[in-house]
């Protein structure tokens, strides 16, 4: 497996008045692996995720979005230079790449499931508003050419018969995917997902696991997603970094951190709950 | 979903009007609207004229407030920069009225862009007490720039011509005016299957989500609000040279109100909606007046609460159109259209 890494964390220390969400954390997310974060409820996964992704700006410390070694033919998110995320704007960190999903699902609710998926085809799409209000020839073309990119992922996660559907209508764990499918439509080298696997029942878990192994091994995408149920991440991830109080307390291969002493104290000694879907 | 009809390829779905039943439909109704100013009197063809002028305002405003959540009090006031901008020019620089609407267009847009400014960091209610407070300094600036608009005084602006015909005649103007607010619905439909529609309705629906997508939500915002004035600053610059005097009256918070009922009756986000709530809200008062004034003659002790009744019945049937079909006038046409879908099958 290559080791180079995609993204690295340095000293990231991100605080909420009194509260440490991120406590000094450290590590890097090489290329092409599952990297998952786990933790308790409250352990800073979302916070983590957050600030990577631009939403929360961590007082201290780095988080470096690599270039990509070699210009990836075709990838049109080839990165030149290293980005520095604490002082990069969420929608230019979508442009280098980097595509996510949300613990609490912020879909587009009333467009329909193409549309939210075209949406997700937006940084690699041009055309201002003189050319979108003519939709003459080149616009026109090219938004032809992004629904195919489009269909191909509508394919790749089998939603195809809900492409009409207008996605706040959709069941809880369908909406999951779609978040998923729009992520992907970004063509991120790096995707992050928050407890992608939330509130499913065991069917659609095993689905969304299928789905983060194929992604990772046909597209070869980086992933990091979070999780609080420990036994979900065991098979599915290359390495694991466990969180307890934005604290970085183990990372490594599942066998380490299954028989880490640190990581099943952080487990036992608290009472964590799986979270419930929004009804 | 539409059964029986199906496509070999993605631009053939992706057509505006895919559907053979749609563009039957579409054909129909431009058939209509050609045939109408033959056989209208000038009363119905003047009513027809305020319909296509309000509607190119309606398809503006809900550009910005239907279709990207942002809600704005300033309506007014972008009406009268289009207004203004485009009868001044016309007045003191001699610009051909067909010039001068399209440049007051990007006035309006440029004004627009400041209005919107206060959108980067407010939201809702706060918004649109930013908004109300633009159209309050429009009002003002209107009516104390005297040198400029003539403050309180109307402006008289000459009549246009295109190919020489005087468009202060109502048959003329019809063809100007219909052909305006098809070309707005056309660029509004577009709009809103690219690109950049898009990113307006991310905006609407999520905007976290759409920044985290790659939408620049700031200048997105921006450009909706200037977008959105373009048009409404066109709609100004058609009710001056249609009314060939501009008075700052026609353009208070009441106007913006109206127009916001306009987007809220005929439904949010639609295009079909602005022109069904631009339909509603010009012809309701002119009904109400109309049965008034039978009522007059049958009646004449109803004259004296007439201009009252008049008010409350425009305000009541507007509250029971939000009560009963909260999503408008457009969602009550689909409904329509889904009972003929599988006619004459009722399920
Ligand atoms: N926007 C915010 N404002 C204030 N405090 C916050 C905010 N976001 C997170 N926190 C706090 O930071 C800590 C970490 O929260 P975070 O949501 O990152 O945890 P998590 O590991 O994702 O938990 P869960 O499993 O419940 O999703 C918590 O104490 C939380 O209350
Ligand atoms: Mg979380």
């Amino acid at each position: 497996m290559p080791t180079n890494p995609v993204l690295s964390l340095d000293d990231v220390t991100l605080k909420f008045g009194g509260v440490t969400a991120l406590d000094g954390i450290s590590f890097d997310v090489r290329s092409g692996e599952i990297f998952a974060v786990i933790g308790p409820n409250g352990a800073g996964k979302t916070s983590l995720l957050n600030s990577i992704s631009g939403l929360y700006r961590p007082q201290q410390g780095a988080l470096t979005l690599h270039p990509t070694p070699q210009r990836s033919s075709g990838q049109g998110n080839a990165a030149t230079r290293a980005l520095e995320l604490r002082r990069t704007a969420p929608h230019n960190i979508a442009r280098a790449g980097v595509a996510r999903s949300f613990q609490n699902i912020e879909l587009f609710r009333h467009m329909s499931v193409l549309d939210n998926l075209m949406l997700g085809r937006h940084v690699h799409l041009t055309g201002g508003v003189l050319s979108c209000g003519l939709y003459w020839g080149p616009q026109r073309r090219a938004e032809i050419e992004h629904r195919e990119v489009v269909e191909e992922i509508i394919d790749f996660l089998e939603i195809e018969a809900l492409r009409h559907a207008q996605v706040g209508t959709l069941a809880y764990g369908l909406q999951k995917r779609v978040e998923l499918a729009r992520a992907l439509a970004l063509s991120p080298r790096l995707l992050l997902l928050d407890e992608p696997m939330a509130g499913m029942n065991a069917e659609e878990k095993e689905d969304m696991a299928r789905f983060i192994l194929d992604i990772n091994e046909d597209r070869g995408i980086t992933t990091v997603l979070s999780e609080h149920d420990m036994g979900v991440v065991m098979d599915l991830s290359d390495r694991i970094a466990v969180l307890d109080f934005g604290r970085l307390i183990a990372i490594g291969s599942p066998a380490e951190i299954g028989t880490d002493p640190a990581v099943i104290n952080a487990y036992l000694g608290q009472a964590h709950t799986e979270t419930a879907p929004p009804a | 979903m539409r059964s029986g009809v199906f496509f070999e390829k993605y631009s053939e779905e992706m057509a505006l009007r895919p559907y053979p039943l749609q563009r039957m439909r579409l054909g129909l109704f431009a058939l209509a609207v050609v045939i109408f100013p033959f056989i209208a009197s000038p009363y119905w063809l003047s009513l027809a004229n305020q319909v296509a002028i309000a509607t190119v305002g309606a398809l503006g405003l809900n550009l910005l407030v239907g279709y990207t959540g942002q809600i704005s009090l300033g309506q007014g006031a972008f009406l009268a920069i289009g207004a203004y901008g485009s009868g001044l020019l016309t007045l003191r620089m001699d610009l051909p009225f067909w010039l001068s609407i399209p440049i007051a267009g990007l006035i309006t847009a440029a004004a627009g862009l400041i209005i919107g400014l206060p959108s980067l960091r407010l939201k809702g209610l706060y918004l649109a007490i930013a908004t109300l407070a633009a159209q309050q300094i429009v009002e003002w600036v209107i009516t104390h720039w005297t040198w400029l608009t003539g403050g309180t005084e109307a402006l008289v602006i000459p009549s246009p011509k295109l190919f020489g015909f005087r468009l202060d005649r109502d048959f003329n103007f019809y063809w100007f005016g219909v052909a305006t607010a098809a070309l707005a619905a056309l660029f509004v439909a577009n709009l809103m299957r690219s690109r950049v529609g898009r990113s307006f309705v991310a905006i609407r629906d999520q905007d976290i989500a759409a920044g985290a997508l790659g939408v620049n939500v700031f200048r997105t915002k921006l450009v909706a609000f200037a977008t959105s004035s373009f048009l409404v600053g066109i709609t100004g610059a058609l009710i001056a040279h249609y009314r060939t005097i501009i008075t700052w009256e026609r353009f208070t918070l009441d106007t913006s109100i109206t127009y916001l009922a306009m987007i809220i009756v005929g439904g949010l986000g639609t295009i079909n909606g602005s022109f069904f709530g631009a339909t509603l809200i010009v012809l309701l008062p002119a009904l109400i007046n109309s049965v008034g004034q039978s009522l007059q003659t049958t009646v004449p002790a109803a004259a004296r609460i007439l201009p009252f009744v008049q008010q409350g019945a425009f305000g009541l049937i507007i509250i029971l159109f939000l009560v009963l079909e909260p999503e408008g006038l457009a969602k009550l046409w689909r409904n329509i259209k889904d009972q003929f879908k599988v006619w004459p099958f009722s399920y």
